[in-house]
């Protein structure tokens, strides 16, 4: 019964025919592995894997004071985006808790797009719409859920760029202008004639490697699908699911809403203050982030290792320095890059530190671990 | 994705596998479990000397994703523990009835056996 009322995204037939495990996540059902999650992820690693990330949502917010708009809502300075450009930003609430991290994308001077969370769509378009029944200049703005009109493919890995040219021929002729898909640089957009239509291409992504993200209607996504697996698959492009996504982006120490954020945490806590432009005006939650950049938190987001063999650590699991508990692990797997325990958790800030010992307790045994720069894993 | 389900072998319902030689039965999961439960990366194994329960978690078995309990067909005391695959716990993937076994117990009740199930039974458990 249940099964009957997940949401599928287009690509669902082709999970099927895959052989996916498919799982509940946030309401989507979703391929978790093909062939496994060890082999996915050293796909991405060494060669390429695609994802179907048709479940994350897309905002549009448009109009002369579009950017005003957002810059009052995005911690991130909107500002600093020329067209074709993105950004990684949040949005939060007056706490300066975190409502959810996004990217933001200028695709032309008035018109922005915002790629969330599947899991918090329903909360951001909540969140947006009361912002802008406060907004000043509101009849200037725009916004609208496109979640449901688009789908998305994510390709990720060293290899991508020997063959995504070939699926998309021609120039881009919106956003970014560029004769081919490899030309984007980092964090740019540009939009690809594509069948007919078109679709949106960025060089972004979750996992820590080169690659892109690309956004269309339905039946183009489908159809990149099929043709990428096609081209790819003498790359060793792979069909990757959420499970290797989870390990790659937590081995880059890449939050994931609802493990390292929630509305409770904000950014700085999350060691996004990268993120955070203080100086650019006002923006809701800034009081509380300026606050804590100023005189510190009393808690910190941290990145650690396991030092010796021991089951891998999970979400909840007490963190303890020198027999004290400090803190819970909030992600944590076994890294398949270096085939031990890796994972972050919220610890005080005094015990912060990279290179602090702690252990982490696993089923009543206290396992070491070390606090490491992030990210956890870098390429060697 | 028919699973290796080997014919002088006893089952749980929980997907172990029981084998009986003399008074000592070897433990370890099916093939149909390791498929489940994907890339083994971590096993938990009880003490040597454990007096073990028909029904009770004494093992833990760890896949990149999630942390299964394993529970023990048989009741007994733990007599010998399979060291190299908590070395190297992907011989649970790759052997799940030979190299991947988990634990030997002395049977305390040999009588328990005849509640496991036969492998037609099982084939169909896991083929419903």
């Amino acid at each position: 019964m249940l099964e009957c009322m997940l949401k599928r995204t287009p690509l669902f037939e082709a999970h099927r025919k895959l052989g996916a495990r498919l799982i509940d996540f946030g309401g989507w059902e979703m391929p978790v592995q093909y062939t496994g999650i060890v082999d996915e992820h050293l796909a991405v690693r060494n060669a390429a894997g695609i994802f179907d990330i048709s479940h994350m949502g897309e905002i549009t917010v448009s109009g002369p004071a579009a950017a005003e708009f957002l810059n009052g809502v995005l911690t991130n300075d909107i500002r600093k985006l020329a067209d074709g450009e993105g950004q990684y930003t949040l949005m939060c609430n007056e706490r300066g808790g975190v409502i959810d991290d996004l990217y933001a994308y200028r695709l032309s001077g008035e018109v922005f797009l915002l790629i969330v969370n599947a899991s918090r769509v329903a909360a951001d378009v909540a969140w947006l719409q009361d912002s802008l029944g406060r907004f000043a200049r509101a009849s200037d703005v725009s916004m609208t859920d496109a979640s449901h009109n688009y789908a998305a493919v994510a390709v990720q890995g060293p290899r991508v760029r020997e063959f995504i040219d070939k699926c998309f021929p021609e120039a881009s002729t919106s956003g970014t202008r560029v004769a081919r898909v490899t030309d984007l640089k980092k964090n740019q957009i540009g939009g690809f004639p594509y069948q007919g239509g078109s679709v949106l291409i960025s060089r972004t992504g979750y996992t820590g490697e080169d690659g892109f993200e690309i956004v269309g209607r339905d039946d183009a996504i489908c159809s990149v699908w099929e043709q990428l697996l096609a081209e790819g698959a003498s790359f060793g492009l792979k069909p990757c699911g959420l499970g290797a996504r989870d390990t790659l982006r937590t081995e880059m120490s890449y939050p994931l809403y609802g493990h390292e954020l929630d509305e409770n945490t904000t950014p700085i806590e999350a060691g996004l203050g990268f993120f955070v432009s203080l100086d650019k005006g006002e923006f809701t939650g800034r009081a509380v982030l300026a606050t804590q950049k100023a005189s510190g938190v009393t808690r910190r987001c941290i990145a650690f290792k396991m030092t010796g063999k021991s089951a891998p650590p999970r979400p909840h699991y007490p963190i303890r320095v020198k027999g004290e508990r400090v803190g819970e692990v909030v992600s944590g797997t076994q890294s398949p890059s270096l085939n031990i325990g890796i994972g972050l958790g919220y610890v005080s800030a005094e015990c912060a530190k990279a290179g602090t010992a702690m252990e982490i307790e696993i089923r009543g045994t206290a396992c070491p671990a070390v606090i490491v720069q992030k990210p956890i894993y870098r390429k060697g | 994705m028919s699973a290796n389900i080997p014919a002088d072998l006893k089952y749980a319902k929980s997907h172990e596998w029981v084998r009986v030689e003399g008074d000592i039965a070897t433990v370890g999961i099916t093939d149909h479990a390791q498929h489940e439960l994907t890339d083994v990366v971590f096993v938990e194994l009880p003490a040597t000397g454990r007096q073990v329960k028909a029904g009770e978690a004494c093992a833990v078995v760890e896949s990149v994703k999630t942390a299964s309990d394993i529970y023990s067909p048989v009741s007994g005391e733990v007599v010998e523990v399979n060291r190299a695959v908590v070395e190297n716990p992907a011989l649970v993937n790759t052997e799940p009835y030979q190299g991947g076994w988990f634990y030997k117990v002395r049977l305390a009740d040999s009588n328990e056996l005849s509640r496991l199930l036969g492998p037609e039974q099982y084939a169909a458990q896991i083929g419903g």
